[in-house]
C-alpha cells in the first residue's frame, strides 16, 4: 500500500465534501481557527455553488508549516460526506491518503481504492442517537466531524471548546450541544481508530502577529479607515460581503455617540449603473465614495467610467472578480476582468487599476485607491477576486498610522478661488497633467460644468478639433504622471535569465512554485505587477529577462496582452501559464508548466544552465 | 453656442433680490436650442424663480442627462456647478451628490426620453428614495437631437412630423410619480410662465422629491398639425386646475383671495404655498383623488396642470432621514470623525486573531 511522505506533520491538505446549506461553514472555520491558534500556518478555500441549498460544496484546508498559502494541488485527507460526489472525491485523494466517510450506511464505492486508508465514522447515527430535531441532527453532524478530525489530527480539543465558547457566548444552549457533538466525534474515533494519523498537527509559533481574514472584509476596513462616507452598490456575488462588512464596521465605528446619527451613507442602488453614478455624484461633491461589484457590474458601469475618466471625477471601485464570460460561474474565481477594467468604456479610455495579492493588500490598497483617485481625479479600480475576497487568508496583522491624512489632491479652497481672476477646470498649471478642481457650494467663481461631451481646457463645450485634442493629450500626460504614483511592482530574484510575471491572488502559488523550483536547482526571478499603468520597473524587468512565464487566471492571457500593449516587451519572450478552471491556481500547476517549458529547451533544462 | 459668453452688462436700475443680485446673476450661457423652443421659456422661468428665492448661486447644483432639455442647465445660474451626466442617469448623480452634501439645492433637468425611456428606472428609484431635489421634465413627446422619433410620452394617435401615428400608450410621469409616492407633483406648460415660476419656487423649497412635468413643445419636430404636444394643441387642451402662489418665509401674510377660494400649505422652511382653485372642486392633498383627476383628463385628451399633489407633512421620510445621516454634510465631517485610528483597528482585529 502507498504511503505518504514520512514527515507530513503540519504539511498536508484536508478537504471536506458536504452539501450546501447544511451548516458546515462553522465547523470548517472551527477547524481552521484551531490550527491557526496552534501556531501553525493554515489557509482555507471554500468551493461553493451558486445556490442556497442542496448542491455540492467543498472546503479545502491547507496546513503548511512553511507558510504556503496557495493550493498545493493535492489532497491527503478527504472527509467525504456528500454521496453525490463520493466517486470524484475518492478519485481526488493522493495515494497513501485518508478517506473519512459516514459509516452509518454502507458505501461500497469508497472502498474502490486500495492505496488509501478508509476510516468510517457513523456521524449520522451518533447524532441521531444524541440529538432530536432534523435540523439539529444535520447541523451537529458537522461539529461531530470536527471532533473526529480533532482526534485524527491531534488537534487541541480544549482550544476548540474555547473557540466554540467565543462563537456561542450568548447562546448557552447551542454551546452545550456543539460541545457535546464535538466530543461525540472525538470519542468515537479515539475508541475505534489509531490516533493520530501521520498527518497530525503539532503546535508551532508561526502565526503570532497574524490574523485570519478575507479580502472583502479587509477592503471594507480600508474604506472605513480611508474616510469613505458614501457607499453605493448593487448586490452581486462575490462582492456583496465587502459592502456588508463596510456597513457593519460603520455601524460600530461611525455612529455619533451623542445622537445616533450615521457618519456614512449606505445606498443599495437599483442596479450597477446607478451605483457607479452615485459614487461619481458623491466624489464630485467632495465625499470619498466607492462601490464594489464583479464582472457583470463592470460591464454595466462602463459608460459612467468613461465619463469619469473624461470629465475627471474620482471614484473607487472594487471588482471582486468571478468566472466569466457573461454570468459565468458566480462562485468561482478568475482574473478575467483585467482588460475590461483597464480600458472600460468606449473611446480612448484607460483606468488606473490596482491588483492586491492578499487581504493585507486589500486593506492597504483600499486606502491608496482613495488617495490616488483624488490625486489623479480619475476612477481607480481595485481588482481582487473571489479567492482573495471570500476566503480566509493568514496575513500579518494590519497596522494603521495615526498620522495618516487623506490626500485630497488638487482641490481649491474658498480663499484660493477668491484670489483667482477666473477659474478654468481643465488647465494644466503644474505641468503634471493634473488640473485643479472645485467643489459645489464653495464659491460662485469656482463653478464649472462637468460634462462627458467635448470640452476645452477652460471647461466649456467644444466641437473644435484642436481644443478637443488639447484635453485628450493632457489626459495622456496625466497617465504618465500616474505611472510614478501607483504602487510599484514587487521584484524578487538574483539575476536569473528566466522570470515569472504574475499578479493578484496567484502570488502565493508562484512563491511556493519558486521555492520548489529552487530546490530542484532552477532559479527564477519574479515580478508581481501591482498596478496599471506599469511603472518603469516593469519595463526594466521585462527587458532584462530572456524568457518570461506569465502566470494568470484567465483563458485569454489578459495580463500578457496588457504587457505587450503597454510595454516594449518582445512578444516571443512571453510564455503563458493560464489557469482558468475557476479554482485558485495551485503551485503544482506552475511548477509543472515551468519545467515542461524548460525541458523543451535542450540547453536550458540543466540546472547549471538555469541558475543565476 | 454654449461657449459664447453673454456680456454681463449691469444697469443700476435693474431690480435686486435680497442678496443684492439682479436677474443677470441667475442667467447662464446663450441657448443653442432652436428659436422658439419651449425649453428656453422654462430656462427663463428658472432664472426668475431662483432670483426671486434669492438662492446663493453657488448653493444650487444643476444636474441633467442627455438631450435637448439636458443642455439647458448651461443656460441658467452660471455661478452654480453643473453636472451633465450620461443619458438617463442624472438621478444617480443627484443621489450621490445629495448624499455627500445635503445643504445644497438640487435641480435636475431632464426630458421625456431621458426620463421615461432610458432613465425610467433611475427616475422611479429617486422618487422611492424621496431624494430632496426638484426634478423638472421638459416634455415634448419627441426626440429632438436625433430628429423626431416618438418618445415614451407620445400620446396614442399623435402624428410624427414624417407622418407616422403613435399607437403605443404613453407613460405619464405625473401618474407614475403619484403612484410611486412622490410628495410634490406638478405639471406646467412652458407657455404659461405665470403658473410655472411659483411652481419652480415651491418645488425648490419642498423637502423631498418634487416633480414638475413641463409641457414644452418642440418647434422643430413636434409642433405640426396632428401632434398632441404642439403649442396650439397644448394651449387648447391644458387646464390650469390649481394655481399655486409661492410665498417666501420672510413675506408677510397678505390675504387677497376671495374667502373659500384659497388654501395655504406650509413648507418645511416656513415658506408657504397658496393654492387657488380655478377648476372644479379639487383637493391637491389627496393622492388618490389627484391621480383619478389626472387620469380622467388624460382620457379626455387634456392635461390637468398646476400643483397637482403636495404632501408637506413629515409622514414620508426623505433620503437622509432614511439613511440616518447627520445634519452636517458628510463631505464636511473632519477626518478624525471618520477614521477610527490605530487603537480601534487593533480592537476590531481581535476577532480575526
Amino acid at each position: 500500500m502507498a504511503t505518504l511522505a514520512p514527515s507530513r506533520i503540519n504539511d498536508f491538505t484536508l478537504k471536506i465534501a458536504t452539501v450546501n446549506g447544511t451548516g458546515s461553514a462553522s465547523a470548517n472555520t472551527l477547524l481552521m481557527k484551531t490550527i491557526f491558534r496552534s501556531g501553525v500556518p493554515v489557509v482555507g478555500k471554500n468551493f461553493f455553488p451558486s445556490n442556497i441549498q442542496g448542491l455540492p460544496t467543498w472546503y479545502e484546508i491547507r496546513v503548511s508549516r512553511d507558510g504556503h498559502l496557495a493550493r498545493s494541488g493535492s489532497v491527503e485527507l478527504m472527509v467525504a460526506l456528500n454521496p453525490e460526489t463520493y466517486a470524484r472525491d475518492v478519485r481526488e485523494l493522493a495515494p497513501g491518503g485518508y478517506l473519512i466517510y459516514d459509516s452509518t450506511w454502507p458505501r461500497p464505492v469508497l472502498l474502490s481504492r486500495a492505496d488509501v486508508t478508509v476510516i468510517g465514522v457513523p456521524f449520522a447515527r451518533l447524532c441521531n442517537e444524541n440529538f432530536s430535531g432534523v435540523r439539529t441532527r444535520i447541523l451537529m453532524k458537522n461539529i461531530c466531524y470536527a471532533g473526529a478530525l480533532a482526534a485524527l489530527l491531534n488537534l487541541d480539543l480544549a482550544r476548540m471548546r474555547e473557540l466554540l465558547g467565543e462563537t456561542y457566548a450568548k447562546k448557552p444552549q447551542l454551546l452545550e450541544s456543539n460541545v457535546k457533538a464535538l466530543q461525540l466525534g472525538f470519542d468515537y474515533v479515539r475508541e475505534h481508530v489509531a490516533c493520530p494519523l501521520a498527518l497530525a498537527v503539532e503546535p508551532m509559533d508561526r502565526t503570532a502577529g497574524h490574523i485570519m481574514i478575507d479580502g472583502n472584509t479587509a477592503a471594507a476596513l480600508g474604506c472605513v479607515f480611508a474616510g469613505a462616507t458614501v457607499a453605493a452598490w448593487y448586490p452581486i456575488t462575490p462582492s456583496t460581503s465587502l459592502m456588508d462588512a463596510f456597513k457593519s464596521f460603520c455601524d460600530r465605528l461611525r455612529v455619533d455617540p451623542q445622537n445616533g446619527r450615521k457618519r456614512f451613507a449606505f445606498i443599495q442602488a437599483e442596479d450597477e449603473l446607478a451605483a457607479i453614478g452615485m459614487v461619481l455624484g458623491a466624489t464630485w461633491n467632495g465625499a470619498r465614495a466607492f462601490t464594489a461589484t464583479s464582472g457583470p457590474g463592470i460591464s454595466l458601469m462602463g459608460e459612467f467610467l468613461g465619463l469619469a475618466y473624461y470629465a475627471e471625477v474620482p471614484a473607487v471601485l472594487f471588482d471582486v472578480q468571478r468566472v466569466g464570460p457573461s454570468t459565468g460561474m458566480p462562485t468561482r474565481t478568475q482574473q478575467g476582468d483585467l482588460l475590461a477594467c483597464a480600458y472600460a468604456s468606449h473611446g480612448d479610455t484607460r483606468h488606473v487599476c490596482l491588483y492586491p495579492a492578499n487581504p493585507a493588500e486589500c486593506f492597504s490598497m483600499a486606502v491608496e485607491a482613495f488617495d490616488l483617485a483624488e490625486r489623479l481625479q480619475t476612477p481607480v479600480l481595485v481588482l481582487s477576486d473571489l479567492d482573495i475576497g471570500m476566503n480566509d487568508w493568514m496575513c500579518p496583522e494590519f497596522q494603521w498610522d495615526d498620522a495618516y491624512r487623506p490626500d485630497r489632491g488638487k482641490m481649491l479652497s474658498r480663499e484660493q478661488i477668491e484670489g483667482l481672476e477666473k477659474f478654468h477646470r481643465y488647465l494644466d498649471p503644474d505641468g503634471d497633467g493634473i488640473p485643479w478642481r472645485t467643489l459645489p457650494g464653495v464659491h460662485p467663481k469656482g463653478a464649472y460644468f462637468t460634462r462627458g461631451s467635448g470640452h476645452t481646457q477652460f471647461g466649456t463645450y467644444t466641437e473644435d478639433s484642436h481644443d478637443y485634442q488639447v484635453v485628450m493629450d493632457r489626459l495622456m500626460k496625466k497617465w504618465q504622471t500616474a505611472k510614478a504614483l501607483v504602487p510599484r511592482a514587487r521584484i524578487e530574484g538574483a539575476g536569473s535569465k528566466f522570470g515569472i510575471v504574475s499578479l493578484g491572488s496567484g502570488d502565493s502559488a508562484v512563491r511556493e512554485a519558486l521555492a520548489v523550483l529552487a530546490a530542484e536547482g532552477v532559479a527564477i526571478d519574479y515580478l508581481r505587477v501591482r498596478a496599471f499603468p506599469f511603472g518603469e520597473e516593469v519595463e526594466r524587468f521585462l527587458a532584462e529577462h530572456e524568457l518570461l512565464f506569465v502566470v494568470e487566471q484567465n483563458r485569454d492571457a489578459q495580463l500578457r496582452s496588457l504587457l505587450t500593449l503597454e510595454t516594449a516587451v518582445e512578444k516571443a519572450k512571453l510564455r503563458s501559464l493560464l489557469h482558468y478552471s475557476g479554482l485558485p491556481v495551485s503551485s503544482r500547476f506552475i511548477v509543472e508548466g515551468v519545467l515542461a517549458e524548460l525541458r523543451a529547451r535542450p540547453s536550458a533544462a540543466q540546472p547549471s544552465a538555469v541558475g543565476a | 453656442m454654449t461657449f459664447i459668453a453673454k456680456p454681463k452688462v449691469t444697469h443700476p436700475s435693474l431690480p435686486q433680490n435680497a442678496l443684492g443680485l439682479t436677474r443677470r446673476a441667475y442667467e447662464g450661457a446663450l441657448s443653442t436650442l432652436c428659436a422658439g423652443c419651449g425649453h428656453d421659456s422654462v430656462t427663463a422661468a428658472i432664472v426668475e424663480a431662483t432670483w426671486r428665492l434669492s438662492l446663493e448661486p453657488q448653493n444650487l447644483v444643476k444636474l441633467s442627462g442627455i438631450g435637448c432639455s439636458s443642455k439647458t442647465t448651461a443656460y441658467f445660474v452660471s455661478g452654480a456647478h453643473g453636472f451633465n451626466a450620461v443619458h438617463g442617469r442624472m438621478p444617480s448623480i443627484a443621489t450621490g451628490a445629495n448624499a455627500a452634501n445635503r445643504r445644497l439645492t438640487y435641480l435636475g433637468i431632464s426630458g421625456d426620453g431621458d426620463t421615461l425611456s432610458i432613465g425610467l428606472g433611475q427616475f422611479c428609484h429617486a422618487i422611492r428614495r424621496n431624494l430632496d431635489m426638484l426634478y423638472l421634465i421638459e416634455n415634448n413627446g419627441v426626440y429632438g437631437l436625433t430628429k423626431g422619433q416618438f418618445s415614451a410620452s407620445a400620446d396614442v394617435g399623435t402624428r410624427a412630423k414624417k407622418g407616422e401615428t403613435n399607437v403605443q400608450p404613453p407613460i405619464d410621469p405625473v401618474l407614475l410619480a403619484l403612484d410611486l409616492g412622490a410628495t410634490f407633483v406638478a405639471r406646467g406648460f412652458s407657455g404659461d410662465k405665470r403658473q410655472l415660476v411659483p411652481l419652480i419656487e415651491a418645488g425648490l423649497k419642498h423637502r423631498g422629491f418634487a416633480l414638475i412635468d413641463v409641457l414644452s413643445p418642440c418647434v422643430t419636430f413636434n409642433d405640426h398639425e396632428g401632434s398632441t404636444k404642439s403649442y396650439a394643441y397644448t394651449r387648447e387642451h391644458y387646464e390650469p386646475t390649481v394655481f399655486a402662489d409661492f410665498v417666501p418665509r420672510e413675506a408677510p401674510i397678505v390675504v387677497d383671495y376671495a374667502e373659500g377660494d384659497a388654501r395655504e400649505v406650509a413648507l418645511h422652511d416656513g415658506s408657504r404655498i397658496v393654492l387657488r382653485k380655478i377648476g372644479a372642486d379639487y383637493d391637491p392633498t389627496n393622492r388618490a383623488a389627484a391621480s383619478a383627476a389626472v387620469q380622467a383628463r388624460l382620457s379626455a385628451g387634456e392635461y390637468l396642470t398646476g400643483l397637482i399633489y403636495v404632501d408637506p407633512s413629515d409622514a414620508r421620510a426623505d433620503f437622509h432621514q432614511v439613511s440616518g445621516t447627520p445634519e452636517e454634510p458628510l463631505n464636511a465631517l473632519p477626518f478624525e470623525q471618520l477614521s477610527p485610528g490605530a487603537a480601534a483597528l487593533h480592537k476590531v482585529l481581535g476577532r480575526y486573531r
